[in-house]
């Protein structure tokens, strides 16, 4: 039967979870793996930690992390953030992640996809995407971006890439994308719900598991996100991470819209 | 101890530390020899099955993967660990597993996402007293990661089901051997209560 994923989100930097509004204006919510092993003793269905360090040593502390967690989180996790290579992605599976996601260094060099899925499988291969709506952004003229109205941007939001949105994920399937993981930046930290347009747009064109992030704020929006998106996982962070919802209470949430989870029994 | 077979796939970390979290000596092992004299032997895999095949023998683990079983130790083979005791996968064609199980994996029929990667209901299936009872005796959700699943030559063979559009073979068991295509060691407390059964089958 289908069961539809939640996942709570760690943004770490140097070693410390983070939850910026908008990527700006980081707020401290705590250690990772502290914050790892009690959301998968909550009932986490997986877990997703984005390395959003700038500097190169940071990045040995995210290894470390992954390391840790490694040690005493035993459900899935996914790690992105900095993998520029198919040594990066290495490194990380054999800390103990499951599966890498690359984002911006796939846009720089698509080929980057192909070379983790054919080294370690497309299950292990996820494309995290940040999306812009581009009617949305001042001063740009309609017909400069293609299609269907989104738009690849990247380093936060702040660089659009000219790559329409929908083409760009269905090229990296064909590359050998196993899993999506699409981060509407419009919505990011927002809490006004993930861009639903955008994710049944994605979840019609692919048939690979297809994760919704930014903006949810409440347990609606997180059900929104399968009845109206078509998401497979629902990624949510700030939510979780400032203890306003459980996970528990997410899932009954989500059980009572009609939403398939996995029952998960204290 | 228990070896896990380490032939420089993927994650292997996390079935090695899951087994020492549930107190058994297990090891992350690429020395052949050393794998040999193990009381039990833990074949892991993630990939495409070809890739595995082809690691798995140029590490000279596939051989200790065949005697254990033959020499019926226990041995827990886990996602494509179980599809490599297959000959063959669609995924891979011209690639050959180890030929110990008869059937073929074949890609999951289309209708839904693909790969599975979500947690699923495992259905154990009646055993008549054949059953180690690894499994447990009621249904649990463990995570899946596949694109492929195996279609068995021999139903005998089968011990849980999942469905997924279709009904998959979700773990077989055959003597010592037991083999599932969810992974435990990422499957939160059903996973480890598993593990913790192996662990004491195979004498702490």
């Amino acid at each position: 039967m289908q069961a539809v994923r939640i996942i709570p989100c760690l943004d770490v930097d140097r070693g410390r979870v983070v939850k910026g509004v908008t990527y700006l204006d980081l707020r401290d919510a705590g250690d990772p793996v502290e914050l790892a092993r009690l959301y998968s003793d909550a009932g986490a269905d997986e877990l997703v930690v984005l390395d959003i360090t700038a500097s190169s040593d940071g990045r040995e502390t995210t290894i470390g992390v992954v390391s840790r967690a490694a040690e005493e989180v035993f459900i899935p996790l996914t790690v992105g953030g900095g993998i520029r290579s198919v040594d990066d992605a290495r490194r990380l599976l054999r800390a103990g992640a499951d599966k890498v996601s690359v984002n911006t260094a796939a846009v720089e060099r698509p080929s980057l996809v192909a070379e983790i899925a054919t080294e370690f499988g497309t299950q292990c291969t996820v494309l995290a995407v940040d999306v812009r709506k581009t009617g949305e952004a001042p001063g740009r003229a309609l017909e400069q971006v293609a299609g269907s109205g989104y738009e690849v941007v990247t380093h936060g939001g702040r660089q659009p890439t000219g790559l329409d949105a929908i083409e760009w994920v269905v090229q990296g399937v064909e590359r050998g994308a196993g899993e999506l993981l699409v981060t509407s930046m419009d919505r990011d930290g927002t809490e006004a719900g993930y861009d639903l347009e955008l994710l049944a747009l994605i979840s019609a064109a692919v048939d690979v598991p297809l994760i919704a992030s930014g903006g949810v704020g409440t347990l609606d929006h997180l059900a929104a996100g399968f009845l109206e998106g078509g998401a497979d996982g629902l990624l949510a962070a700030s939510i979780f991470h400032f203890g306003r919802y459980s996970i528990a209470q997410a899932r009954e949430h989500l059980a009572a819209r009609g939403v398939p989870v996995r029952p998960v029994y204290a | 101890m228990i070896a896990v077979l380490d032939y420089g796939i993927g994650n292997l970390r996390s079935a090695e530390k899951a087994l020492q979290y549930v107190g058994a000596d297990a090891r992350l092992v690429s020395d052949p020899e050393q794998a040999r004299r193990a009381d039990a032997v833990v074949l892991p895999g993630v990939g495409a099955f070809g890739a595995c095949a082809e690691a798995l023998r140029e590490s000279g683990l596939d051989e200790v993967a065949r005697e254990a079983i033959a020499e019926q130790r226990p041995t827990l083979a886990v996602c494509i660990g179980m599809q490599l005791l297959f000959d063959e996968s669609e995924e891979s064609p011209g690639c050959h597993g180890l030929g110990i199980l008869p059937g073929v994996i074949r890609r999951i029929p289309p209708g839904v996402r693909r790969p599975q990667m979500q947690w699923n209901l495992v259905e154990p299936v009646s055993r008549d007293g054949r059953s180690s009872g690894l499994l447990g005796d009621k249904g649990e959700w463990f995570y899946f990661v596949h694109g492929y699943a195996a279609e068995l030559g021999s139903p005998a063979d089968l011990a849980g089901t999942c469905q997924y559009g279709a009904t998959l073979t979700a773990a077989v068991e055959r003597g010592s051997l037991f083999a599932t295509q969810f992974h435990p060691e990422k499957s939160g407390r059903a996973g480890l209560a598993l593990l913790a059964r192996f662990a004491k089958a195979c004498g702490g």
